[in-house]
């Protein structure tokens, strides 16, 4: 309930109106769960937006993975995340390995929700491509059944990059790749998902922001 | 109800409806008749142009203050689209925040009916503060470019297109037959008119091209055409919305014409020099929101002055 009145009147009015999208192949995103959605990270507003791109029946079943050690710094924050934002918390820094930090993604997958990743890891340099971390492999390995959407975002790291506090507005685009599936090896599965989000950032005309 | 307008302001966004109700039909009839066509673009134009007349006269119709705040929004839409469009600098972030200010401060002159202040604000004030800011940041790689650029799109998407927005804040007493909205809907109707007229023409007769290296499917006969009717159409509709005499009327319709005709082609230099098709996806069949307004971002400063000039 809160997180629909929050997504209702403070997400999409900021998303569709100060921002604003230009969407290419709208059509292929993901209708129904389980779904990972994988995109490109230069800002906080790149969940946001992930978020508002779904169909508005398919918000309760969204969860974007989240770095636990950023969003549960404090109880506030903690509160918003884990029940606005519903994240998955994923602990960056395993010191015991026994535990699987990729628990609650599959417990997610399992309950048919549509999980969102971002494989960089973190939001690094504004509006640059990082290079992708292998967790989402061993993921899909696991549950080599599930779509997953790639998605190439440009535009929300000039308008609030890491380190920022002022918003800025500019149109957001969002490149929409065709679902993938597990190919049967790490390296071969990490291969096509680069490649296939590197191919969305060249369909588009993207200018310099130097 | 709708007080604040005159009647010929109402029956004018009647006639607007009336001929939307006319291309819809027209589309649909051509469905018809064409089943192995496609109208796909041309439906969704039409049916873009529904929902843009249909917030515009929504803006007019609830009153004064809610018409300035729409060409305002028009304003932040077309400079969002502009800064997306252009390479901007990392340094300019916060510069570029400032030139958005800009927007709800140009529009509230307009309530105030502060001529002075509208007429300057932008470029005299902003033209040397904007400087200064980026002088302040202290990036001078690219200065000039950016600079240049920065005041290149609040000219044109926010001083100029303001000056529709001031057609509402002009004394109703010197024009008593449409009042301000009467001079918006004659400024605005006549630009769009235009367009579409000099499309239609284009496609129907064009042969010799007008202007290829900008605009290579534009004709010397789809801008003549679309002149002299908009022309025609100008000397119809004037004495209903605007205080212009008759030869007034004509100079009117030929300055709509021929500066709407240069701002469709500027934007269009503007796209080729960036290298796009479409300044956007925001109105479907059209492209972006910058597609629409090209011609609007020439012909609503100079019909201002043209008329500001001989009745005010």
């Amino acid at each position: 309930m809160l997180q629909q009145l929050f997504f209702l009147f403070v997400v999409r009015p900021l998303v569709l109106v100060v921002l604003g999208l230009n969407i290419r192949h709208r059509e292929r995103i993901p209708t129904k769960g389980p779904a990972i959605v994988v995109s490109n990270h230069n800002s906080h507003l790149d969940t946001l937006v992930l978020m508002t791109l779904l169909p508005w029946s398919l918000l309760k079943l969204t969860r974007p993975v989240a770095a636990q050690d950023y969003f549960f710094r404090n109880n506030l924050l903690k509160w918003f995340a884990l029940t606005i934002m519903r994240i998955v918390p994923l602990e960056r820094h395993i010191a015991d390995r026994s535990q699987d930090p990729l628990a609650g993604c599959s417990e997610a997958l399992k309950h048919e929700e549509i999980l969102i990743l971002f494989p960089e890891g973190s939001r690094g340099d504004p509006e640059q491509l990082g290079t992708f971390k292998t967790g989402i492999a061993h993921l899909v390995k696991r549950h080599p059944d599930v779509p997953i959407t790639p998605i190439y975002l440009h535009g929300l790291g000039k308008a609030l990059p890491r380190g920022e506090g002022l918003l800025v507005p500019f149109f957001c685009d969002v490149f929409v790749g065709e679902p993938l599936l597990w190919t049967g090896d790490k390296a071969g599965f990490m291969t096509v998902l680069e490649t296939a989000i590197k191919a969305l950032a060249e369909e588009g005309h993207l200018p310099a922001w130097e | 109800m709708f007080s604040h307008l005159h009647a010929s302001v109402l029956y004018g966004l009647g006639g607007i409806l009336g001929v939307l109700v006319v291309a819809s039909t027209t589309v649909i009839m051509l469905k018809r008749r064409h089943p192995e066509k496609s109208y796909v673009e041309l439906s969704q134009r039409i049916n873009s142009w529904w929902i843009m007349v249909g917030i515009f006269s929504a803006a007019i119709l609830l009153s004064r203050t809610v018409s300035i705040a729409f060409f305002a929004f028009v304003s932040f839409l077309a400079l969002k689209e502009y800064f997306s469009l252009i390479p901007t600098r990392r340094a300019d972030r916060r510069v570029l925040f400032w030139a958005y200010l800009a927007i709800p401060f140009q529009y509230y002159w307009v309530h105030l009916e502060w001529y002075g202040m509208f007429i300057i604000f932008i470029p005299v004030y902003l033209f040397l503060l904007l400087p200064m800011r980026m002088v302040i940041i202290g990036e001078t790689k690219e200065f000039l470019r950016a600079a240049g650029m920065l005041h290149w799109g609040l000219m044109t998407m926010v001083f100029s297109l303001s000056h529709a927005a001031f057609f509402l804040a002009l004394s109703e007493d010197k024009n008593p037959a449409g009042g301000g909205a009467g001079l918006v809907l004659f400024l605005i109707f006549l630009t769009q008119f235009n367009d579409v007229a000099q499309y239609i023409w284009g496609k129907l007769t064009g042969r010799h091209k007008i202007i290829p290296l900008v605009s290579p499917n534009k004709t010397w006969e789809g801008f003549l055409g679309g002149l002299a009717t908009t022309t025609a159409l100008a000397a119809l509709l004037a004495p209903h919305l605007t205080p212009l005499t008759v030869p007034e009327s004509l100079l009117a319709g030929l300055l709509i014409g021929c500066s709407g005709f240069i701002g469709d082609v500027t934007i269009s230099a503007l796209k080729r020099d960036i290298g796009v098709k479409d300044s956007g996806s925001l109105l479907p069949g059209h492209g972006g929101i910058l597609d629409r307004i090209d011609s609007l971002t020439f012909t609503a400063p100079l019909l201002f002055h043209f008329i500001y000039y001989l009745h005010y």
